[in-house]
């Protein structure tokens, strides 16, 4: 499966984060070996020049690390990973009280919806 | 040396009132998937045909790998027509022989595998496969080979959406890092994540030769949205 990019925003910043998300979520662990760039451009269904572009952004911000001839895995530094995690939590949420906001909802009014839409995914 | 294309000044007027192509100067380097964007009409075809030598240009000069364009060049370069060239009456398996004689580079074992991903029988004549069919038959001939530069004229327009997506990607699995693939289409939102760099002709000039990325971040919009924009008429 090709993975779906969005067509008005350069299409490595997407990958980046397309492989931070895996592996904040786990499907890459900690410590764990990664795909090869042709390889995962295959997966993708993108251009492998444009997957080495975000795996060298991704090397200099550390979450994953080249090995000479061992290829690629992502840090072991789970703090690392965890304070990635934090940040894509509240870009999301920054994003869905924006949207809120503009439908008209106010700061209780939000919270009580949360708490509705949890409880009817538990019943579910 | 990381050039491979090296246009310098090219020019092809056909009459004093039709130049196809105008005074275009670019370098192409090893290593890249590009596309070759443009309306009907921009000079694209000519300037492939050019650079197989199949058209001889008016002024100026191509070079291949350091090779002005003759035997050496075409050696190394792989075509996909606009149009066919293989004869009706031919088996597949018959051509995928005419091939191996006639390209050193060409890998039938290559061929056959993707015939086979294809469901493509080699026992079939030509003459009748679907339109679509034979485009791909042609795009694996050309695949095949082990080229340093691939030029590709308009190759995913007759085929459906599903062998697109595999004909993009045997494109990217085949093609040798060192290698060049020119790519001529129509079809933008099809190709667009699988291109680098993308090349837009106008009336025989160059307008911009640019990477996909640069356009999206600097417009905001695919290239594809961009062409639209740029090209409306």
């Amino acid at each position: 499966m090709a993975w779906d990019l969005e067509s008005d925003r350069p299409i490595y910043a997407q990958l980046v984060e397309i492989i931070q998300m895996q592996i904040v979520s786990g499907y890459y662990p900690p410590g764990g070996k990664l795909p090869s760039v042709r390889d995962l451009a295959a997966v993708a269904a993108v251009n492998p020049n444009t997957m080495q572009k975000a795996f060298a952004e991704l090397e200099r911000s550390g979450l994953i690390i080249t090995q000479r001839t061992n290829g690629r895995s992502v840090t072991e530094d789970e703090e690392m990973i965890n304070g990635i995690r934090q940040n894509m939590a509240k870009d999301h949420m920054e994003a869905f009280f924006t949207k809120m906001k503009e439908l008209g909802y106010s700061k209780n009014d939000i919270i009580a919806l949360i708490e509705k839409s949890y409880e009817r995914e538990k019943e579910e | 040396m990381n050039e491979l294309v090296e246009i310098v000044g090219l020019t092809k007027a056909y009459d004093s009132r039709n130049v196809a192509v105008n005074n275009i100067t670019l370098t192409l380097p090893k290593g890249r998937i590009i596309g070759l964007l443009g309306p009907n009409g921009s000079g694209k075809t000519t300037l492939i045909k050019m650079m197989n030598g199949l058209l001889t240009p008016t002024t100026g000069s191509i070079k291949i790998n350091g090779a002005y364009v003759g035997p050496q060049s075409k050696a190394r370069v792989a075509y996909l027509p606009d149009r066919t060239y293989l004869a009706g009456n031919q088996k597949i398996k018959d051509i995928l022989k005419y091939f191996q004689d006639f390209y050193a580079d060409f890998s039938r074992e290559r061929a056959e595998e993707m015939l086979r991903s294809l469901n493509i029988d080699p026992d079939t004549k030509m003459k009748v496969l679907s339109k679509g069919t034979k485009e791909k038959v042609q795009l694996i001939l050309v695949m095949s080979r082990n080229a340093d530069l691939y030029i590709l004229d308009e190759p995913i327009a007759g085929v459906d959406p599903a062998a697109r997506d595999y004909i993009l990607r045997t494109i990217i699995n085949n093609y040798n890092p060192e290698a060049t693939v020119l790519i001529s289409t129509h079809l933008i939102n099809d190709i667009e994540k699988v291109l680098d760099e993308v090349i837009f002709m106008k009336y025989g000039h160059l307008l911009l030769y640019t990477s996909v990325d640069n356009i999206r971040e600097q417009h905001g919009k695919s290239v594809d949205a961009y062409f639209r924009e740029v090209f409306a008429c």
